[in-house]
């Protein structure tokens, strides 16, 4: 499995933490996110802004695990899409308010995640991502079929509800603050999970895996905890699309969405911190302005995949990161 | 002989034969997944995409230039083949070195886009193919009637399963290529040349597939999308089988097909995701595949 270069991101030896384990460039580039969180509402469509933030934290959920495990999961969908039914079924018939529901996203996609990664992790490389998909085109059947997401009309006309039973999030403002407190959440979470000693073991794993058992870490432990958190995160983010725009559909379970995924990961950087948020940046952007398109979507996505391959392996950031010899 | 297990005989038979049918396309798609992995380590995710140009291509075979089924059987392998040999030359032939989840990355893309062109020009809702007319009508096997362009199907694909086992077990080119599978190096010094030998493997896989897609035209309209939904499931049927055998993927191939039409008579709700709870008890109970090298 070990290949000269490395499956994800680039690893410069002289790594020095400056704050909360950020680097000193890396506290700058999040003084930039940041800003934009904060600048952007006032500038763009906060609907646009929201989709790119549920994307932004899918993809960083997925990145944790390829990024940081070296696993490459085809099927992250299926934990996304999940979480999405879930919250769009708690917040509609349950009644419950947006908060919980969001959650109870989250720990479905986390508990989908326990069973689907119990078993896949029994496999490496290539056969972990067939098996991955292959479970994620199961769940795509079961709620094709399943009574409570509506099959073929998903779950429509989801209500966003109160915050804490105050913040009225049908005002679009109150319900991008909400989106980018989630969103930053989730990256601070998976930023601390990277830096903890936990992180560490995971990217021993990575690098070389048998040493990390011969060390005495019970690997297989490892990566199913690194699988559980990431599918959870990734149910958190359909849940806070569900909730944005008020509807749950087969789309989000399908597998071209796990594709998308990989595909915004790839753009932005493989194993980079910010990668995930620009690739999600750069693809929703597309996708928004390229619309009118139709299929032709499909063909510039599968050509930037072919371009990034064969070209710009380490993604955007990656490459910025490179060229200014500093990690991102 | 009217009822079997409470089953009228001729639903039971008829989606058995469905299930085989279904069971001869996984066989024939695992096979030569199975063939591109062995040598060139790279999982073909394109597959599906390119399974669905040799349904195209015998469609236009015959919309364009007037060509019937028969020439089609023969040219549309031959020119999607040829197609796959410029991937892999251009390429797939440039991330050999590199970590094998690349080669993934890089067919997928290969894949969208094959998709996406044809959904532009064709649209999704698909074209019909007639069933040659050598081919149709039916058989009274007295228990059933037999479409017979069915029977050739099932008939077909085993025979050029059997042909490519017997090419790779066999022959001179077979022996090469199984060589370079456990040591491609030391085949390399024997002075044969290897990376011609994987550009020609890559060539004959995707042919494979394209051969598989004209057989599967007059079944399934030829539509965009006819590769990709099954490419997943031959993905299941890859990690059931395990790559190590190339009578395993066979064998798995069918097997799983005929599970399939069984479950569709006996429990139809399960009969989309059966393969795939099949592939979790395999993976609990024999992790490497059931023909699978550790």
């Amino acid at each position: 499995m070990a290949a000269p270069g490395g499956f994800s991101g680039t690893d410069f030896r002289k790594e020095e933490a400056y704050f909360l384990g950020f680097t000193q460039a890396q506290v700058m580039a999040f003084v930039v996110l940041i800003a934009f969180l904060l600048i952007s509402p006032f500038f763009l469509y906060p609907v646009f802004l929201m989709k790119l933030l549920c994307f932004a934290l899918f993809a960083c959920a997925f990145n944790l695990l390829v990024g940081y495990v070296g696993l490459l999961s085809f099927g992250h969908a299926a934990y996304f899409g999940m979480g999405g039914y879930l919250t769009g079924h708690a917040a509609k018939v349950w009644g419950l308010p947006p908060e919980l529901s969001i959650l109870l996203g989250g720990l479905v996609g986390a508990a989908l995640g326990l069973v689907i990664g119990w078993i896949a992790i029994r496999r490496q490389g290539i056969y972990f991502a067939m098996i991955t998909l292959a479970f994620a085109q199961m769940v795509y059947f079961f709620c094709v079929q399943a009574p409570f997401t509506g099959g073929e009309d998903g779950i429509q006309s989801i209500p966003r509800g109160y915050f804490l039973g105050f913040l009225d999030l049908s005002r679009d403002l109150n319900m991008y603050w909400l989106t980018a407190g989630v969103f930053l959440a989730g990256f601070l979470l998976i930023h601390r999970i990277v830096h903890s000693p936990f992180g560490m073991v995971l990217k021993s794993i990575r690098e070389n895996e048998p040493r990390a058992t011969s060390l005495g870490y019970r690997t297989d432990d490892y990566k199913l905890m690194a699988f559980v958190l990431s599918a959870g995160l990734a149910g958190v983010a359909g849940g806070l699309k569900s909730i944005v725009f008020g509807i749950a559909t087969l789309t989000d379970v399908f597998w071209t969405m796990s594709g998308e995924v990989v595909l915004m990961s790839l753009v932005g950087g493989l194993g980079t911190i910010f990668g995930p948020f620009v690739g999600a940046a750069v693809i929703i952007t597309m996708q928004n302005y390229l619309a009118e398109f139709g299929a032709w979507v499909t063909v510039i996505q599968g050509a930037i995949f072919v371009l990034c391959v064969l070209a710009f392996r380490r993604g955007l950031v990656g490459e910025i990161g490179n060229w200014l010899r500093v990690r991102l | 002989m009217d009822d079997i297990f409470g089953i009228p005989a001729p639903l039971l038979f008829g989606q058995l034969l469905l299930g085989l049918i279904n069971g001869a396309f996984y066989a024939l798609l695992s096979l030569g997944l199975a063939v591109i992995f062995g040598m060139l380590n790279v999982i073909n995710f394109a597959h599906g995409a390119q399974f669905m140009m040799g349904a195209f291509v015998a469609w236009m075979l015959l919309e364009y230039a007037g060509l019937n089924y028969w020439w089609a059987l023969i040219l549309a392998p031959l020119l999607v083949g040829l197609f796959g040999v410029l991937l892999e030359r251009t390429m797939i032939a440039r991330l050999y070195k590199l970590d094998h989840l690349y080669g993934l990355l890089l067919t997928f893309g290969l894949g969208l886009i094959i998709e996406g062109i044809f959904r532009n020009q064709y649209g999704s809702s698909g074209l019909p193919y007639r069933i040659p007319p050598q081919l149709s009508g039916a058989w009274d096997l007295g228990f059933m009637f037999m479409p017979i362009y069915r029977g050739w199907v099932v008939i077909v694909a085993a025979v050029m399963c059997l042909a490519t086992w017997l090419v790779i077990e066999k022959t001179k080119i077979g022996s090469y290529l199984r060589a370079s599978t456990e040591n491609a190096a030391l085949v390399q010094a024997f002075g044969i040349n290897v990376p011609r030998l994987m550009t020609l493997t890559y060539g004959a896989g995707v042919a494979l597939a394209a051969f598989a897609g004209v057989l599967a035209a007059p079944i399934y309209s030829v539509n965009p999308q006819m590769g990709s939904n099954l490419i997943i499931i031959v993905f299941a049927v890859v990690v059931i089988g395990g790559m190590g055998s190339i009578l395993g993927s066979v064998i798995t191939g069918f097997g799983l097909g005929i599970i399939e039409g069984l479950t569709k008579v006996f429990y139809p709700e399960a009969s989309s995701t059966v393969i795939f709870v099949v592939m979790a008890i395999v993976l609990l109970a024999r992790p490497a595949g059931l023909f699978g090298r550790a």
